[in-house]
């Protein structure tokens, strides 16, 4: 079977977002652990910054994340042609 | 057909929202008729009688009425669960004992550095939604040794995910189990063996008819009464300290409170004078150690010698007694003395210790700024590893990536991952608040008070297990100080409900959420076992053609053969919960992520590459485990210096940091050097990859 273009325009399209959005949990995740005593000195509505990251913003992010990922994929699939029951 | 379908899930929907909807109200009619039988005078010991065997009537109820013998609804109910429902199945089949009664616990005493599990145990759903929970769901098998199989072309790949998949589910199951025998011992007041044969019929009961149907159903019951559980003593407490209902929004300026008091606590002179006693019998406790062999000698020649002047002397009774007793409690051999006084040199300078800093990350007490610069980069390093090493775990995990093969299509399995995070977050963005709004308690509530006017419950848990809460009057003033309490992790959850002044009947609702958490994961997890053995290693391997009725009678045989296992396991206790959760996790990280991610990314991915990466990054995750774990060490035999066998700082918690680069590395590398995949690989990868692909040959959804 051969992949027309278009299948391959939505890979690559796939493989740029779910780039992008990993990028961001890296961010949110890892820099943000790496710089905690640094972020601590800064204050977000009554917390260390970092604390408040760690305990609760970076969670918020995921979710946020995750959510855009389910409903871009869902309209990249419409506007390909791919969604279940398009076959 | 496709309108049908949609329109009969559509349907199932609505009718699973209307029963849970019913049984949640059912649960607070419940919930409100024991509060009200407690104050007519209902004995506590009752209302914990009520509470277990009333949960658990309640999931063998689901269990029965799902009971089936279809192999689709057997291995993945139906794969017509909704998102959401899927999403609370996940959250509670994720959320364990460890999550629900040790996680606040962990939080209070650790500050900072104990949210790398928080960040770790969520932040891998990011993992799941992107590069795994999508193309299971098109691949649409059974389970996770079902796709190696298919990807890597034949048995050899199948079989070895079976290995790993057995051997990481196991420990965990082991775990679980052990958090089952402990709540049901510390509520009913049966023997921990007992508990654990009990919460074993508990568990059996929701799988065994059923299999992935019936625990599905009982997993969404078990989330309701989890966060319920979890959520009110919280809020309550909230309550009490800020006046408003939603501690999540709110600890931040307990948090504030909490910090000025550490400044306090520090600096006030009777907490120094407590610490300084600790100091003491620090210094004294090495002076032992340094003398031996004579000290040793001399101590228990000492202690002979008291007991045969006072019979000589015949002093009173008491003194003869405790006299005796010193000298039984003496160690008995130097090698033991040289263990119990070296323990109690670190035990008292851990007391001797100013209170930790909660908000502070990576903190050290070091005054010397090298030292202290060394041991915060020490601390970054190891927060920082393990939250790699739970967040890969995570997205290798068998029995949570199983879930998402029971979603009706592609589109639905990337929504429930949401569903999934949003049923954790619910929890783990409550458990920091419940540790801040606890300690405040404590640090300002419990400390300074006279002995004599301590609250009723630190007697009751003192008694159930000094392990748990022990305070003692050290200095004589009889005034408690913060250095005279000591604390295990698990009473935060467990005594909360009583720290917020609730009626006991929210005790009983804690440990049935407890138990809800310890049944469903343990239900998941022994799923897993089950089905590699039965689906993978029989069906797939052994005998192919056998009928689907022997199949699920295999299966169900096999259940209760692990499950039995695993509970006798759990009564020998060999290791403590988080390292056994911990090292599922860094297995499981290891042995599964490389072969399941470059398996759909990465089409020049071999059978070769992928058997060799699991087997690398389990050998060397298990070889970091055996050389530099405590128990495991002395299960081998390891008597290298751990500080030779350690690399680069790294705990053994976060082993799997070793084992995941080595597996991908293998894999590339191995992958490269041996022939590529064959075509029929290649479109099967093309296949995983689209939702739904036009003139596509390859058909893999499972029946």
């Amino acid at each position: 079977m051969q992949l027309t273009e278009k299948h391959t325009e939505y890979w690559r399209k796939n493989l740029n977002l779910t780039l992008i959005l990993l990028a961001i949990w890296f961010v949110s995740t890892f820099v943000m652990g790496f710089f905690a005593r640094e972020l601590a000195t800064i204050y977000f509505a009554g917390w260390p910054l970092s604390f408040y990251m760690a305990a609760q913003g970076s969670m918020i992010i995921y979710l946020v994340i995750i959510w855009y990922y389910a409903r871009t994929m869902k309209k990249l699939d419409d506007e390909f042609g791919v969604a279940e029951g398009d076959e | 057909m496709m309108g049908a379908q949609v329109s009969s899930n559509r349907a199932f929907y609505n009718q699973l929202k209307k029963y849970y909807t019913y049984y949640t109200g059912g649960f607070l009619v419940f919930l409100v008729a024991l509060a009200i039988l407690e104050q007519l005078g209902m004995p506590r010991v009752w209302i914990g009688y009520t509470f277990l065997f009333a949960t658990i009537a309640l999931y063998a109820g689901i269990g029965i009425m799902s009971r089936t013998a279809d192999v689709a609804e057997y291995y993945v109910a139906g794969r017509r669960v909704p998102a959401i429902f899927n999403g609370m199945a996940t959250g509670s089949d994720w959320m364990s004992a460890a999550s629900f009664i040790g996680m606040a616990g962990a939080l209070y005493l650790q500050g900072f550095d104990g949210l790398a599990f928080i960040l770790g145990w969520t932040g891998g759903y990011c993992l799941v939604a992107f590069l795994i929970a999508p193309y299971l769901r098109k691949f649409g098998q059974f389970t996770i040794p079902d796709f190696l199989g298919a990807r890597y072309g034949g048995n050899a790949a199948r079989f070895v995910g079976v290995l790993v998949a057995i051997l990481v589910s196991f420990v965990y199951v082991v775990a679980q189990i052990v958090g089952v025998g402990l709540i049901t011992s510390r509520f009913t007041g049966v023997a921990f063996e007992v508990g654990v044969f009990l919460g074993l019929a508990g568990i059996l009961v929701c799988s065994f008819l059923g299999g992935m149907r019936a625990v599905t159903w009982t997993q969404v019951a078990q989330y309701i009464i989890l966060i319920i559980a979890y959520l009110i003593p919280v809020v309550w407490l909230s309550v009490k300290h800020t006046g408003i209902p939603l501690p999540q929004i709110v600890y931040g300026s307990v948090l504030q409170k909490v910090t000025e008091r550490e400044k306090q606590l520090t600096a006030d002179p009777k907490e120094k004078e407590v610490r300084d006693i600790f100091r003491q019998r620090a210094v004294d406790a090495k002076a032992r150690v340094d003398g031996l062999p004579g000290t040793w000698v001399e101590g228990r020649a000492a202690a002979e010698r008291r007991v045969a002047e006072l019979k000589a002397a015949n002093a009173p009774l008491a003194e003869q007694r405790a006299a005796e007793k010193h000298l039984a409690d003496f160690p008995r051999t130097e090698a033991d003395a040289r263990r119990l006084w070296s323990g109690q040199v670190t035990s008292n300078n851990a007391r001797a210790a100013p209170p930790l800093p909660h908000y502070e990350p990576f903190y050290s007490a070091h005054t010397d700024p090298v030292k202290a610069d060394a041991e915060r980069d020490r601390k970054r390093k190891n927060f920082l590893a393990l939250i790699l090493c739970l967040m890969v775990g995570t997205a290798s995990l068998p029995h949570i990536l199983m879930r998402y093969y029971t979603t009706p299509s592609v589109q639905e399995a990337r929504k429930s991952v949401f569903w999934s995070l949003f049923c954790i977050f619910l929890l783990y963005f409550s458990a920091p608040a419940l540790a801040v709004l606890v300690k405040f308690d404590i640090y300002t509530l419990i400390v300074g008070k006279n002995f004599a006017d301590l609250p009723g419950w630190v007697a009751a848990w003192q008694k159930v297990d000094p392990r748990l809460l022990s305070i003692t009057d050290v200095n004589k003033d009889g005034v408690v100080q913060l250095a005279e309490i000591v604390l295990g992790q698990d009473i935060i959850v467990l005594a909360t409900p009583e720290i917020a002044g609730l009626p006991y009947v929210i005790s009983g609702l804690v440990a049935a959420g407890g138990l809800a958490a310890a049944l469903s994961t343990a239900d998941g997890l022994l799923l897993t076992v089950a089905n590699a053995l039965s689906h993978d290693l029989y069906y797939k391997m052994i005998n192919p053609n056998a009928s689907t009725q022997k199949r699920i009678m295999m299966s169900k045989i096999l259940l209760l053969v692990v499950a039995i296992l695993a509970a006798y396991t759990a009564a020998a206790a060999p290791a403590d919960i988080l390292f056994l959760v911990a090292a599922a996790f860094s297995l499981a990280a290891a042995g599964f992520f490389a072969p399941l991610v470059l398996g759909v990314f990465w089409k020049r991915a071999n059978k070769y590459g992928a058997i060799s990466a699991m087997i690398v990054g389990v050998t060397l995750t298990f070889y970091y485990q055996a050389t530099t774990q405590v128990w495991l060490r002395g299960v081998f035999g390891v008597t290298t210096p751990v500080a030779e066998m350690t690399w680069w700082d790294i705990a053994p918690i976060s082993a799997g940091i070793f084992g995941m680069p080595a597996a991908i590395i293998t894999m590339v590398v191995v992958s490269l050097l041996t022939p590529a995949p064959d075509k029929q690989t290649q479109e099967f990868v093309e296949h995983v990859r689209y939702p739904s692909l036009k003139g596509d040959t390859v058909v893999t959804l499972g029946t």
